[in-house]
């Protein structure tokens, strides 16, 4: 048993971790946060350079052959910087779902150019209606001539504004909730009747809607085999919820962090208020969620590369579950810690708190795999 | 025990009814109960309209304008206008710096301060916390020193609500550093025109800006601007606070919050069904539907226990910190209602003059950075700890 990382992944983590600590101190953040593409594409390119975009990618493709634990060690650091560029949509769910099932012309085209960080790709899977389930899909899908005509509404596509290029689920066949029937297009942006929404994000990053208006696209948009990206789509996104569990899990450390040299430096009634048990012990119980939140990162980190399963399935809604209240609680009590400072914009730690609330709404919050998880009671 | 309303309240509360129903303008409600902003002119407004009834003032002996309403009928007050979207009136001129002037200050500053704060004339802000003293108040370092027939005034104030309107701010400054801390702070009124009063926007996580820093720079005030006596300042100020941490509760602002959470829920989809019939989302929102029943009761029994005219005690920090946590699980309900759509910060469909189509829900805009916005209730007004350290002296003799 051993719960440290190798040589390689060490080195791995401490390579983001210096080059988040040279370039995102957080009034940079704030000022990538605030531009018109709302991160650095300088980052962007030196994650590139570093060859971090192809940490998961396998090694005839120009890729690190990275396993779970890489991506975790890449994305703790990421969490811990706040940052804004989207690592997570293009190469671990966007890569993933092209990996998976993309057909040679498409790996060829893509995958290359994801490792290098030389494009940048945003996934659309949820819609209006659908509250985290991805098969509650009503966009559709038509056969049009040899290609496809789309029409419909994708929800909240984190980076979709800058993305080159957008990777949607509609129903080609049956009706809406079936988990048959989905099927996965590569969009271009700027494609005839594509439309954005663009807004910025509460935890300032931005991101757009994607409205479908008699999209025309090419038999070769199509990712997968018609009807059948359900199961691609369902494994990637545990990828993702993994990777997300590892970025709040850098955010909770630096919250806590945060407070806790907050509560040894302020001063009231002329003691440190870290003097006072009742913080004292808020501050133990805020400690003991990172624990359980970094046992779940390292446990969501160490199947999410495993073949689909349902004991794959469990661990991973049982991680973002613990992952959601964790962040909450952390996210809440840094606040109250720290008093009124604590929710200005100017300070870092507002900033970490409404992340670490925003990642429960994504993929999941901690109801929904809730409810995964206790269908999934039986399964062992 | 009977707990019903007599008839004289239940015709008070039909007066009530009729009143908001005819006088309540409807676009300042509609902002009030979908989160909106709210510009100063909205608070203005609503303000003359109740002066203009005799309800503004409802703290106030009626020789001074006030009303003289019961603990019931006052209750009865805050949640039927909770219940139709008025605004909750700014406290700082007509709840806190009045009830101060009227029990401890002269005639002088009564027959000047009070009717300009009926008139609107004046709006007033706190001048209390300082960077370095937030629960522990009475450390506060901001220094007044008597020079002829003024004051001069140095320091810093924090977490000014609303300064940004006011032209005037009420203090607690030190006049005496030989003394222990709470003997040597004096109750000070401070015109903030005049000439080394900077007030300085501090932006909140949800980009609002609600609160500012006041800095006095040498700050000349007149000696007759002082409350009551020089160095009893600090039992000028609990008087107030126990008037702040009785409205703190916020009982019918949260049923008024929950009819709206159930009306989001109501609209919003899951698996195809509305989320208000979700069996998980269900069974949170009756829980907290639970939990302020029990609330709204002990609220009511300590009204009833104070129906003298008198002023609550520690019960009130109890139910602050009840009341404060129940708010705070709506807000965090209602931002769960959007499920990913609780990511989109949509500013602009903050105002309610935006006619564009909505991203989400009609009401989603403002349900996130809310959430946000509320943890501050738990800090401000005394932080819940605070409370909780009140109640276990003055209740359990601990």
């Amino acid at each position: 048993m051993d719960f440290n990382l190798n040589e390689e992944q060490q080195m791995l983590q401490d390579t983001v971790a210096r080059l988040v600590r040279g370039e995102y101190e957080f009034e940079k953040r704030l000022k990538y946060s605030e531009s018109e593409l709302g991160y650095s594409e300088e980052f962007w390119k030196q994650l590139g350079e570093l060859g971090l975009c192809a940490v998961p990618f396998p090694e005839e493709l120009g890729g690190f052959g990275g396993s779970g634990v890489d991506v975790q060690s890449v994305m703790t650091e990421l969490g811990r910087g706040l940052c804004l560029e989207p690592y997570m949509q293009t190469v671990v769910l966007g890569g993933g779902l092209i990996s998976q099932a993309g057909n040679n012309n498409q790996k060829e085209e893509w995958l290359s150019r994801i490792a290098t960080g030389d494009i940048k790709i945003a996934v659309g899977l949820d819609e209006p209606q659908s509250h985290y389930n991805l098969n509650d899909v009503e966009t559709r899908a038509e056969k049009s001539g040899s290609g496809y005509v789309l029409n419909g509404r994708k929800g909240v596509l984190i980076g979709g504004h800058a993305a080159d290029l957008i990777l949607v689920s509609a129903r080609t066949s049956g009706d809406s909730r079936d988990a048959d029937g989905l099927s996965l297009f590569a969009i271009d942006p700027n494609a005839e009747g594509v439309e954005r929404r663009v807004y910025p994000t509460m935890d300032g990053a931005k991101g757009c809607d994607v409205f479908l208006n008699n999209v025309q696209v090419g038999a070769d948009a199509l990712i997968g085999e018609e009807g059948q990206a359900g199961a691609a789509i369902h494994y990637q996104t545990g990828r993702a919820v993994a990777a997300l569990c590892a970025e709040a899990v850098g955010a909770m450390e630096e919250a806590i962090k945060l407070t806790l040299d907050y509560l040894k430096t302020r001063k009231q009634f002329g003691v440190p208020i870290g003097k006072f048990q009742v913080l004292q012990h808020r501050m133990v119980d805020m400690s003991s969620e990172l624990e359980q939140a970094r046992s779940m990162s390292i446990l969501a980190a160490s199947v999410a590369n495993d073949d689909a399963s349902d004991e794959r399935d469990r661990i991973l809604a049982a991680a973002k579950n613990v992952i959601g209240r964790a962040g909450q609680f952390i996210a809440e009590q840094s606040i109250q810690l720290h008093g009124g400072i604590g929710m200005t914009w100017e300070y870092s730690l507002a900033h970490y708190a409404k992340r670490l609330i925003m990642i429960n709404h994504q993929f999941g919050d901690d109801d929904f795999h809730l409810e995964q998880y206790a269908s999934l009671l039986q399964a062992s | 025990m009977n707990m019903n309303y007599t008839a004289d309240e239940l015709a008070f509360r039909d007066e009530v009814r009729t009143f908001l129903e005819e006088k309540l303008p409807a676009d300042i409600a509609s902002k009030v109960k979908e989160g909106r902003r709210m510009s100063r002119d909205d608070h203005e407004r609503w303000q003359q309209i109740l002066v203009k009834q005799g309800w503004y003032a409802t703290h106030w002996p009626e020789e001074y304008g006030g009303v003289k309403w019961t603990a019931v009928q006052k209750h009865i007050w805050d949640e039927e206008s909770c219940r139709y979207g008025a605004p909750r009136s700014i406290p700082f001129g007509v709840n806190m710096v009045a009830p101060v002037i009227i029990k401890f200050g002269s005639e002088e500053q009564k027959q000047h301060y009070l009717p300009r704060i009926l008139s609107g004339e004046d709006w007033w802000c706190q001048g209390y916390s300082e960077p370095g003293s937030g629960s522990d108040l009475a450390s506060l370092k901001t220094r007044a020193v008597r020079d002829g027939d003024h004051y001069i005034v140095n320091g810093q104030k924090t977490w000014t609500t609303l300064g940004q309107h006011a032209n005037m701010i009420f203090c607690l400054v030190r006049t005496n550093t030989e003394v222990k801390a709470q003997e040597g702070i004096s109750f000070l009124l401070i015109d903030m025109n005049t000439p080394g009063v900077t007030v300085r926007p501090i932006i909140t996580l949800d980009g609002e800006h609600e609160v500012n820093e006041v800095f006095f720079d040498d700050v000349k005030v007149p000696v007759e601007n002082l409350v009551g006596d020089e160095d009893k300042g600090w039992t000028y100020a609990k008087y107030l606070l126990t008037y702040e941490r009785t409205g703190l509760a916020g009982i019918g602002a949260s049923k008024a919050a929950l009819s709206h959470l159930k009306a989001i829920a109501g609209r919003q989809k899951k698996n195809g069904r509305p989320l208000i019939e979700d069996p998980t989302f269900a069974q949170r929102v009756a829980q907290v539907e639970i939990d302020l029943m029990a609330a709204s009761i002990s609220n009511l029994r300590i009204i009833a226990s104070v129906e003298g005219g008198g002023v609550p005690g520690a019960e009130s920090s109890m139910l602050k910190v009840r009341g404060t946590e129940l708010r705070q699980a709506i807000t965090d309900l209602s931002r769960r209602a959007l499920g990913p759509y609780a990511q989109p910060f949509v500013e602009e469909e903050l105002a309610l003059e935006f006619e564009g189509d909505h991203l989400s829900d009609p009401d989603g805009a403002a349900l996130s950075p809310q959430y946000f916005n509320m943890r501050k209730l738990s800090i401000f007004g005394g932080s819940n700890e605070i409370q909780k350290n009140i109640v276990t002296k003055m209740i359990l003799g601990l």
